[in-house]
């Protein structure tokens, strides 16, 4: 039975996820930025959740590194203390959209990249201090290499993956187990209106492969795994073959 | 744009949004899991939008003591029962499938197997959170709004968008089903012992071999069902059923007369005694179908209708052979034959059920698709029937128009909540006159 916060489990992959552990008999704090519709979403996952089991809401929003430590810490007191830190939230706009737009670019950046670092660095702190824990933290295949449609995008998460990276090898031995998710391209809201690649993943399936990473402490998974193996391809083409290519 | 279809499979291109939230939504047509079976969950061809509101699928309130259930309105059947069976309570009505939305259950009204005692699913309904065409949000219920509650079961999303649902499940004394199936001559029988049955079981359904003629015509199985008693029932929880997959549409012959014909002959002596019982599990007993996902594939490139109607009491005895006799004379081929007996008429302005025989058929389009939809319904003008809307895809207005006596109250309605017609449907265009 563990303790999870989950950011970001309102919707998509988090709210799978989410259910997915209390369905099991963990607890969640589920973290957003909207009250309300943290509210529907705990209601949810209460009547879900077998008797006994936990559900809280903390307000914690990824534009506000204010809200970071003041909503881990909320969480921890709801749970008597936590296992498992889960981070699904992010920003997405595609590579055209941020190309016209620099206060959106500037926003992504920011969200996806220094704010969740600097939510991850609250969340290491919190887990070192209480002995060790499992930081879990959604980057994307996007960040694996520079490519065309999702530079940007694509850049804050390779920057993501690196520092995730970098955190697991120098904190693991204290008991900090970092999981870095890279999702393929996956059926939720964030890629609504998107031209489905194949192998496009389901978040229910998705959620059943992160959960059984978190729970064997896995560095890096792909989810759908099948990613795996298209991300080592993508990764050992030439550059003058990725120049050509469109993806 | 992406290619979207009603379970019969005849596509159209369209913009279908699947938003996280239905609050934000645009003013359009709202559609579940597309598991209608025609074109009463498309848009229509001048504004091809719709919303899919399948990620809007959280159960917003439980009361353990009196079973009622809030959610919204793309929770599905089947994230329900997986849900809620294992506590013992269930759907108080479903449909032969739970690949279906809340939403999608109110829209249509379904009804299911217990239909003579529990009524359609409307009947079960506490409240409705709606968005309405002027873009108020209102609270919708059997003593709120009546007009447009009443319009909106059964009213194929045409009277608002559906946000919340809010009804009563029912509490089941084991999740096992005791099945009693009997093997019926033919269809004066089967009339005869449907409603025999119905004042001792409280689920009943029938299938019928439909190409069998002559004496034996309309011959099949009753099935007799109810829910297992603790000390009846196995102690542990039924298995799910494991999925098979229809890997692409079949081509035609393989559902073709003959094959149809040796299908319901294999069907009809699968049971060689006159009486049968056994104990099922919930999906054996209510969807048997939902373990061929796309089972619609096996009709072909071209896809498939459904044909259902319901031939009142007042038709007498004999209406479902008269039917028997036109589908016989057309030459319709139907793969599966349902027949269930209705109680009386539910609320709903538009709803399908009245009192009387209902008769389902799948039928794979072909050519002359059209012309035999048109000799049934000619048959069932006559009989003072009407047909189910959600399976329908190629009924005439004219014919429409001629069974459903209660349109111009539903018209009223409508009109009321949304004059300019901005919840409408494929259907609503070919059906009601809507402005394409």
């Amino acid at each position: 039975m563990k303790r999870f916060a989950i950011l970001g489990a309102t919707r998509g992959m988090g709210r799978s996820l989410a259910r997915r552990c209390i369905e099991r008999g963990d607890s969640v704090v589920i973290l957003g930025r909207d009250a309300e519709d943290l509210k529907r979403s705990a209601a949810d996952l209460q009547v879900r959740a077998p008797p006994g089991v936990k559900v809280a809401t903390a307000v914690c929003d990824l534009e506000n590194s204010d809200t970071f430590r003041p909503a881990i810490e909320a969480a921890e007191t709801a749970l008597d203390g936590l296992d498992v830190i889960v981070v699904t939230a992010a920003l997405f706009a595609t590579q055209d959209k941020l190309e016209d737009d620099m206060a959106l670019t500037q926003k992504l950046l920011t969200v996806d990249f220094a704010n969740t670092v600097t939510f991850c660095e609250e969340a290491r702190k919190k887990l070192l201090q209480r002995g060790g824990g499992t930081l879990c933290v959604f980057s994307s295949v996007a960040g694996d290499r520079g490519r065309k449609p999702v530079i940007l995008y694509g850049a804050a998460k390779a920057g993501l993956s690196a520092y995730l990276e970098g955190i697991d090898h120098k904190f693991r031995s204290q008991g900090l187990i970092t999981v870095c998710v890279k999702p393929g391209f996956v059926k939720t809201g964030m890629t609504e209106g998107l031209k489905q690649p194949p192998f496009a993943g389901d978040p229910d399936a998705v959620s059943e492969t992160v959960l059984r990473g978190i729970d064997s402490g896995t560095p890096i998974v792909y989810a759908p795994g099948v990613w795996g193996g298209i991300m080592t391809v993508i990764k050992a083409l030439p550059r003058f073959v990725m120049r050509r290519v469109g993806f | 744009m992406t290619r979207i279809a009603g379970w019969g499979r005849q596509f159209v291109e369209a913009q279908e949004l699947v938003p996280e939230s239905l609050m934000g939504a645009p003013p359009v047509l709202f559609r579940g899991l597309g598991r209608s079976y025609g074109d009463s969950s498309l848009p229509p061809a001048s504004h091809p939008m719709v919303v899919r509101t399948t990620r809007a699928n959280r159960i917003l309130a439980f009361d353990e003591t009196t079973g009622v259930l809030r959610a919204e309105a793309g929770l599905s059947l089947i994230d329900m029962n997986r849900t809620f069976l294992p506590r013992g309570w269930f759907s108080p009505v479903t449909p032969g499938t739970q690949f279906v939305t809340l939403g999608g259950m109110v829209a249509a009204d379904v009804h299911g197997k217990n239909h003579h005692v529990e009524g359609c699913f409307g009947q079960h309904i506490t409240k409705l959170k709606m968005r309405v065409a002027d873009g108020r949000i209102l609270e919708v219920g059997p003593h709120l709004h009546r007009d447009l509650f009443t319009a909106t079961i059964g009213g194929m999303g045409l009277t608002g968008q559906i946000l919340e649902v809010e009804f009563t499940l029912s509490r089941i004394p084991s999740p096992w089903l005791i099945q009693e199936s009997e093997r019926i001559a033919n269809i004066d029988e089967f009339v005869l012992k449907l409603k025999e049955a119905a004042s001792q079981w409280p689920m009943t359904v029938g299938w019928i071999d439909c190409l069998t003629t002559g004496k034996s015509m309309g011959r099949g199985h009753l099935l007799k069902s109810r829910w297992a008693q603790p000390d009846e029932a196995p102690a542990y929880f039924p298995r799910e059923l494991p999925e098979f997959r229809v890997p692409f549409a079949a081509p035609e012959f393989v559902l073709g007369p003959l094959s149809v014909q040796a299908f319901n002959f294999g069907l009809y002596w699968r049971q060689p005694q006159k009486k049968k019982t056994t104990i099922v599990a919930p999906w054996v007993s209510f969807y048997p179908l939902d373990f061929v996902k796309d089972w619609n594939l096996g009709y072909g490139k071209r896809g498939l209708t459904q044909y259902q109607c319901v031939l009142p009491n007042e038709a007498g005895p004999d209406a479902a052979r008269r039917f028997l006799e036109v589908l016989s004379r057309e030459g319709g081929a139907s793969f599966l034959c349902v027949i269930k007996d209705c109680g009386p008429e539910g609320a709903g302005l538009l709803s399908f059920p009245k009192g009387g025989m209902s008769i389902a058929l799948d039928i794979a389009v072909r050519d002359d698709t059209q012309q035999l939809v048109d000799a049934l319904n000619e048959q069932v003008i006559k009989e003072g029937g009407r047909i189910y809307l959600a399976k329908d895809a190629l009924t005439r207005p004219e014919h429409f128009k001629a069974m459903e006596t209660r349109l111009p109250r539903f018209n009223e309605v409508r009109q009321k909540w949304d004059p300019e017609f901005l919840f409408r449907s494929a259907q609503s265009v070919r059906l009601f006159g809507d402005p394409a």
